[in-house]
């Protein structure tokens, strides 16, 4: 278990950074949502790993559970991570449309600084 | 238990829906109610500066449930003068958004405007190290929308680097909290800041690399070192107005460096002992040397102030990383006063800019029709920068370099901080005598054909050159109540040094760390590894 889990989250990790490094828009989407299924995966495990317990505390005594926070702090993380999925699809959809070009770096010609001349002139 | 404390977040969240669905059609009446709601705000942050200025910590509960397990908002000296310099810079970049017609260039950006300030505002009020990651989150998507308000090729470009970069961050934040609830099985800071103390050295493996996984990601904000080269990009090809609200982004980086590092990871901490302080002093005097090189070799205006920026977080840094009340009280001072002078800057420079032919970029160009007053601006605003007298850069670099005497810090801090204010100087003077000077030398040549380049003929009114002024005259107020604003500083970070205080009020009466309270997590820990 314990191995299934953290080979997950290091595969899924080593996933994501190949992508991201790819500097073209659509990978590099891929690779931020493998790693953030890591970082859920991996918060998952932060509460220690039991199997077959329910998340809350027995009220008879000793009872075995398992930890009920890392669920709720996985949730959350999936929301957001899925609006800012969504959000940088539509920028990069944005960017690829004005620019023509899936690339994330910017070339030396028109780097920083150009743009704020063409909108303040205009 | 005042309700007030959790005024500055709800105040925001529900101006700016309303903004969003009821005026999107109505730019007056958006912007007369993102003004009312900003001013309102800035109402509420002096009332909590005065509410916390009696030296206790004041904390509120979410629905009431009492401190490690539900959510907490904790005021005190340091979180109530950082919303309210948020709120001030936010009246400050509205102004010059609704003067220039920034606000009218895209949709939305009074939404999106009061969405950012309700992110930095609740990232500096939380107690909670998982709600700061809910509230990065906020105040950052609010960014992207900003960050590429207007649109064009070169800015959603530069925009997608930035939510890119910063996705990958939150990324490594939520990895940073689950080590941290591995290690210690709570995220509220002030349990942490028990809890962590208790680890023993030979147990400390994990806390340290949480330890080092946020300062990474607070980092990330900060635009320090390794991780600042996303800063430039944003920042000049951000619209002038957000860019200078951006100015107190990379300060939320900086305050939870503080905030984090010194309550939990503090120097006294056996178990990360003197950690970060090792990593981020060599960092920002780095940072502080790309900086200044940057401001040197700019070819235009805007990444040059980006530049600046960059190089006041590693000044600013360098202080933190001491991690003494004395250093963190300059770091404070400095902070105030650098959010301001940046933010007038990239304000003044979208005016330069937007009545000159040639733009930003840095080469001798006909003369814009007030010259002489953006010289006198650019001129005040560089003094300010490069931290010179009378304006309140000079005392916050002499704090700093007071606060760095330690026989250890002081050949790398001082050699730093001054050949960095030397090149920052000698940067913006190269800069203004190109954009002032040499240009009333240049006789004006016929505008180009292309509508898009014509610059602004019309001389900037009033209305669009006070938002500059009144940052400009905060610096120099800040500097002329420097002994009053040092005071309240000096006192926010005795009360952040002290952890006890913070400590106390959050988890209720009892005192400071005396009998471990076992929690399940806490004793399952070392016999599950062993397992």
């Amino acid at each position: 278990m314990e191995l299934i889990v953290a080979s997950s989250v290091g595969v899924l990790t080593a996933g994501g950074v190949y992508l991201l490094l790819r500097l073209r828009a659509f990978p590099v989407i891929l690779g931020l949502s493998l790693l953030s299924y890591a970082a859920n995966v991996f918060l998952f495990a932060s509460g220690r790993l039991v199997i077959n317990a329910p998340p809350v505390l027995n009220k008879y005594g000793e009872a075995v559970y398992t930890d009920p926070l890392p669920q709720a702090l996985t949730l959350t993380a999936i929301v957001i991570a899925f609006g800012m999925t969504a959000l940088l699809v539509m920028v990069a959809l944005g960017a690829f449309i004005e620019a023509d070009d899936d690339r994330i770096d910017m070339t030396e010609a028109d780097g920083a600084g150009a743009a704020s001349r063409k909108d303040g002139a205009a | 238990m005042s309700h007030w404390i959790i005024a500055p977040v709800i105040l925001p969240a529900l101006l700016a829906p309303l903004i969003a669905y009821v005026m999107r059609y109505d730019i007056v009446l958006a912007r007369a109610a993102s003004f009312a709601g900003t001013l309102v705000l800035a109402a509420i942050a002096l009332g909590l500066c005065l509410l916390a200025a009696d030296g206790q910590t004041h904390v509120y509960e979410l629905g009431d449930w009492p401190a490690p397990f539900g959510i907490v908002l904790v005021l005190d000296r340091l979180s109530a003068m950082l919303v309210l310099v948020t709120a001030v810079l936010a009246l400050i970049a509205l102004g010059h958004a609704a003067a220039t017609g920034w606000d009218t260039r895209g949709r939305h950006f009074h939404a999106l405007f009061q969405f950012q300030i309700m992110g930095i505002c609740g990232a500096f009020l939380t107690g909670d190290v998982f709600n700061l990651f809910v509230f990065f989150e906020v105040l950052l998507i609010a960014s992207y929308g900003l960050m590429i308000h207007g649109g064009g090729k070169v800015r959603l470009q530069a925009g997608l680097q930035y939510v890119v970069m910063n996705l990958a961050g939150s990324t490594l934040f939520l990895i940073a909290l689950g080590t941290i609830y591995a290690a210690t099985g709570t995220l509220n800071i002030a349990d942490l800041a028990v809890k962590v103390r208790e680890i023993p050295l030979e147990d400390a493996a994990l806390i340290r690399v949480a330890a080092m996984l946020l300062m990474i990601v607070f980092a990330i904000k900060a635009a320090l070192f390794p991780i600042q080269f996303w800063l430039p990009a944003t920042y000049a090809n951000a619209p002038a107005p957000v860019a200078a609200l951006f100015a107190i982004m990379t300060k939320v980086g900086a305050y939870a460096i503080i905030r984090i590092h010194a309550m939990i990871f503090g120097p006294d901490v056996v178990a990360t002992d003197g950690l970060t302080g090792f990593w981020l002093f060599p960092a920002a005097a780095v940072t502080l040397a790309i900086g200044a090189f940057g401001v040197l070799g700019a070819r235009r205006l805007m990444p040059m102030l980006a530049f600046a920026v960059v190089a006041s977080m590693g000044t600013m840094m360098l202080a933190v990383a001491a991690f003494t009340p004395w250093a963190t009280t300059a770091a404070l001072y400095y902070l105030i006063h650098s959010t301001f002078a940046a933010a007038a800057l990239f304000l003044l420079a979208d005016l330069v800019v937007s009545h000159r032919p040639e733009g930003d970029r840095l080469d001798p160009a006909p003369a814009t029709v007030q010259n002489g007053l953006f010289a006198a601006l650019f001129f005040a605003g560089a003094v300010a920068m490069a931290g010179m007298p009378p304006l309140s850069g000079f005392l916050g670099k002499l704090m700093i370099l007071d606060a760095l005497r330690d026989p250890g810090l002081m050949a790398l801090g001082w050699t730093a901080v001054l050949a960095g204010s030397l090149l920052v100087i000698v940067g913006l003077a190269r800069a203004g005598s190109v954009l002032f000077w040499r240009s009333t030398a240049v006789a004006a040549h016929v505008p180009a054909d292309d509508d898009e380049a014509r610059p602004e003929a019309r001389p900037a009114s009033l209305a669009q050159i006070a938002p500059t002024v009144a940052a400009l005259a905060i610096t120099a107020l800040l500097a002329g109540f420097a002994g009053p604003v040092t005071a309240y500083l000096e006192a926010s970070s005795g009360q952040l040094f002290d952890a006890g205080d913070y400590i106390a009020a959050v988890l209720g009466v009892q005192e400071v760390p005396e009998v471990p309270q076992p929690e399940p997590d806490a004793t399952e820990e070392p016999a599950q590894e062993e397992g």
